[in-house]
């Protein structure tokens, strides 16, 4: 066992990296949960991107293309949950499971062509001499460009929602759907908008594990990052800035959790693989004792009734 | 009454032949009138006569199936409710159009086509709101506000986009009578501006005090038309009801030993915004209503769970009969005869698919032995449910017929008589006349009254002051939670009561 040989600042850029697909997730569900509407479909969102970002990608031999299509595989997997939620007004429980399940299994028929492929890699930015800094140039400036994506999408969601009319509007829905009606706003546009939104994002997020985390093709490769996600934005209290902290601190203790590992620590590896999820969500409930409350609508089936 | 065909001209928005059918139902049946401007007109009638409907089509929630509207000579068919906004049409809703997490300011912000930004906005709100009376802060949270103030807001959002028409839909059913009177000045101050006030409620006293004109609604047809200044409130009532009704009879007796005490509780709300109980006092002797009165939302859903059991409280807190129930459920306290009727019906005190017969068993089983050996005994559930359809006068095809299918006078009816049959010692009911027709009402109230007569203790939360004073021996004021003291009913007035409830809740009087 040798402690030693972990380097903080390798550390801490990997973490971002390991932080970056469920960061993406969990951003996106937040904006379909602030709207109202649970999707438990996340993780067959995630993988449904994983596949069609790399099958686009290693056809294509871009991975911006193939990010593109994973966002795209996300949002037409989301529709599908839109149509069943929002028209044909299913439970959205029960959708969002099936949701996950459909997406695991088509994603695997997708993805037979493409096992033990390697992907075209996917370029880190150059940021020139910001790269070259000591400790900060490998934590923050050697990234590609997904992980920067992902936290300004964290900024951007943020203000959004709580600067912006559209943010305001969007919370409305989510807050409380009759009067959101009343008030002649389009309660199921939002919520269609808000649902591809949600799963353009977990597409980007199973894609970044497909592409740069691993990077390679295997079945079910998410490994419940979608469900993490999901818990994330729950115990964040539906706040965009501790969804960044849950994203990170379940990015950290994967990465530690590995590189402990490979020191040869004495705890069964199995403590070590569960430990992310579990220090996560303990770190995450306890942050969310204080007065936290869901959107006042969240997960009700919305029908205009004149 | 009076029929008055030729002041059309003058009209601000004018109705013509509206009608709109939902399945089964004809919600409006060629409804026409007038509404001038600076004039404060009642729409009055019964639940279910079509007031709601009619005012969504004004405000373009709803599509008229027939018929049309012009706005100022101008025909007017608002396709969205942005729409009529757009052309001076204001509405404040019954149920709140508020949005509980969010600030004042953002809730005003959402109801306006283009708001300012959030710190103008707030400005904006502050004199507006200061000039009518109605002093708000922009910033607090509507969850933490009083309904009073809740509906400031709605009326400040309507306010700061000028109206011509400003709609009111039962604005006061959640008002203590201060918050009335002030509620009252400003509409007064507004109808003096020229804006054109649809004033919808079903309290004859406050229309007579406030009204100009009045138009009655009957089953989607309107049915009379008045200046309610000069009609008498039982002119008015027989209209809107289509029929003489007789009030409820109280007889005085003497009450007997205490049946129910509550020394002391205290219980948390389990809800997000749900008001604790703290430190109630109460004590219901044999043959006595106790009246609890107060605005919504002030610890009434607590202080009924709390004495059905669906929340435990410490044994000591709740004796019935001198025994200590505080830790026993709801099944262990209607053994003893502890019976309760919650404000929700469907949902709450019945289950909304399933048959009258079946919903005997939700709190039946026990004293009607509906129930052998684990199995149900349909027979006797049938039974029971035909008893209180005859006895209760319940509209309904039979007992086999969903909960959800009655009218919601009916099911309450079917509620009430319920647990009335199970001869309980003590009876507790939540708002038992809440959105009944008039004849219901007073159907219901005589059998709350009648049951006292026969000895059983009789509490009975509501919201409806008229109510209260008319079948309550003693009554008690909840407020934030919190019992007044329990005075003799027949001393008091509406304004002690009011007072009670807590006054204005600090809100000052329009300075008009």
């Amino acid at each position: 066992m040798n402690l030693g040989h972990i380097d903080p600042a390798l550390l801490l850029a990997a973490l971002l990296v390991a932080a970056t697909p469920i960061l993406l997730a969990a951003i996106g569900e937040l904006v379909v949960e602030r709207a109202g509407v649970l999707n438990l479909g996340v993780e067959g969102m995630m993988i449904t991107g994983a596949i069609c970002g790399f099958a686009a990608a290693v056809e294509t031999g871009s991975p911006g293309l193939g990010f593109l299509a994973a966002a795209g595989g996300g949002a037409v997997l989301a529709l599908l949950f839109a149509g069943l939620t929002q028209f044909a007004l299913a439970n959205q429980v029960a959708s969002g499971l099936a949701l996950t399940l459909f997406g695991l299994g088509l994603s695997s028929l997708l993805g037979q062509g493409y096992v033990g492929i390697k992907p075209p890699p996917t370029p880190h930015l150059d940021l020139g001499p910001l790269g070259d800094l000591p400790f900060f140039g490998t934590v923050l400036f050697s990234h590609d460009i997904v992980v920067y994506l992902g936290l300004a999408l964290v900024v951007a969601v943020w203000a959004g929602l709580k600067y912006t009319r559209s943010g305001r509007i969007l919370r409305a829905v989510g807050e409380n759907h009759d009067a959101a009606h009343a008030l002649g706003y389009k309660v199921v546009r939002v919520r269609i908008l808000a649902i591809l939104f949600g799963g353009a994002c977990a597409g980007l997020g199973g894609a970044y594990v497909s592409l740069v985390r691993v990077p390679q093709w295997t079945e079910g490769m998410t490994a419940g990052a979608g469900w993490i996600a999901l818990a994330l934005v729950v115990f964040a209290s539906w706040r965009a800035g501790r969804v960044v902290l849950g994203a990170w601190l379940f990015g950290g203790v994967s990465v530690l959790q590995l590189n402990l590992q490979a020191a040869g620590v004495a705890i069964p590896v199995e403590y070590l693989s569960m430990s992310p999820y579990l220090i996560t969500i303990l770190v995450l409930v306890i942050m969310s004792a204080n007065r936290s409350r869901a959107p006042g609508s969240l997960g009700r089936v919305f029908h205009a009734s004149g | 009454m009076r029929s008055d065909h030729n002041r059309v001209p003058a009209d601000l928005l004018t109705l013509t032949d509206l009608s709109k059918a939902y399945p089964g139902v004809l919600a409006n049946d060629g409804v026409s009138m007038g509404i001038r401007a600076g004039e404060v007109h009642a729409l009055l009638g019964e639940n279910g006569a079509g007031k709601s409907t009619l005012v969504k089509m004004i405000y373009g929630l709803v599509k008229p199936d027939s018929g049309h509207m012009a706005l100022d000579g101008q025909p007017y068919a608002p396709a969205e409710p942005r729409a009529a906004r757009a052309a001076g049409v204001a509405m404040v809703f019954q149920h709140f159009s508020l949005f509980e997490a969010m600030s004042v300011a953002e809730n005003v912000a959402l109801g306006m086509e283009r708001p300012p930004r959030l710190r103008d906005l707030a400005a904006r709100i502050r004199a507006v709101s200061e000039s009518y009376g109605l002093p708000l802060d922009p910033g607090r949270i509507i969850g933490d506000l009083s309904a009073g103030e809740r509906q400031r807001v709605e009326i400040v959002r309507c306010l700061l986009q000028d109206p011509r028409l400003l709609i009111m839909d039962e604005p006061t059913s959640v008002l203590t009578p201060q918050e009335v009177e002030i509620l009252f000045q400003t509409l007064r101050k507004l109808r003096d501006e020229g804006v054109a006030i649809l004033y919808i409620s079903h309290k004859l006293h406050e229309i007579r005090a406030l009204c100009d004109t009045a138009t009655i609604l009957r089953r989607g047809r309107v049915v009379g038309t008045c200046r309610p200044a000069e009609t008498s409130a039982r002119e008015m009532a027989e209209t809107m009801v289509g029929a003489a009704f007789a009030a409820p009879a109280r007889l005085a007796g003497t009450p007997g030993d205490v049946a129910l005490d509550l020394s002391g509780l205290s219980v948390a709300s389990p809800a997000a915004f749900g008001t604790s109980l703290r430190n109630i006092h109460l004590s219901v002797r044999k043959g006595e209503i106790l009246g609890i009165g107060g605005v919504a939302g002030n610890g009434q859903d607590e202080l009924l769970a709390a004495l059905s059991g669906e929340l435990r409280t410490p044994a000591d807190a709740i004796r019935l009969q001198g025994r200590p129930i505080g830790r026993l459920g709801p099944a262990a306290r209607r053994r003893l005869g502890l019976l309760s009727a919650p404000e929700e019906r469907l949902g709450h005190a019945a289950a909304p698919e399933m048959s009258l017969s079946e919903n005997t068993l939700l709190s039946a089983a026990q004293r009607e032995g509906l129930v052998a050996r684990g199995f149900l005994r349909r027979e006797r559930m049938r039974a029971f449910a035909s008893r209180i359809i005859e006895r209760f006068d319940v509209r309904t095809p039979g007992p086999d017929t969903a909960a959800r299918a009655l009218s919601g006078g009916n099911l309450q009816k079917f509620v009430i008589g319920r647990e009335v049959l199970q001869r309980p010692e003590v009876l507790v009911v939540n708002q038992p006349t809440w959105g009944v027709d008039a004849a219901a009402a007073a159907a219901i109230r005589q059998a709350l009254i009648d049951l006292a007569a026969k000895g059983a203790a009789v509490i009975c939360i509501s919201q409806d002051l008229d109510e209260l004073m008319e079948i309550s021996d003693r009554l008690g004021v909840l407020n934030e939670g919190r019992l007044s003291d329990i005075r003799d009913a027949a001393s008091l007035t509406p304004e002690e009561i009011g007072l009670m409830m807590g006054g204005a809740h600090g809100m000052e009087v329009a300075h008009v």
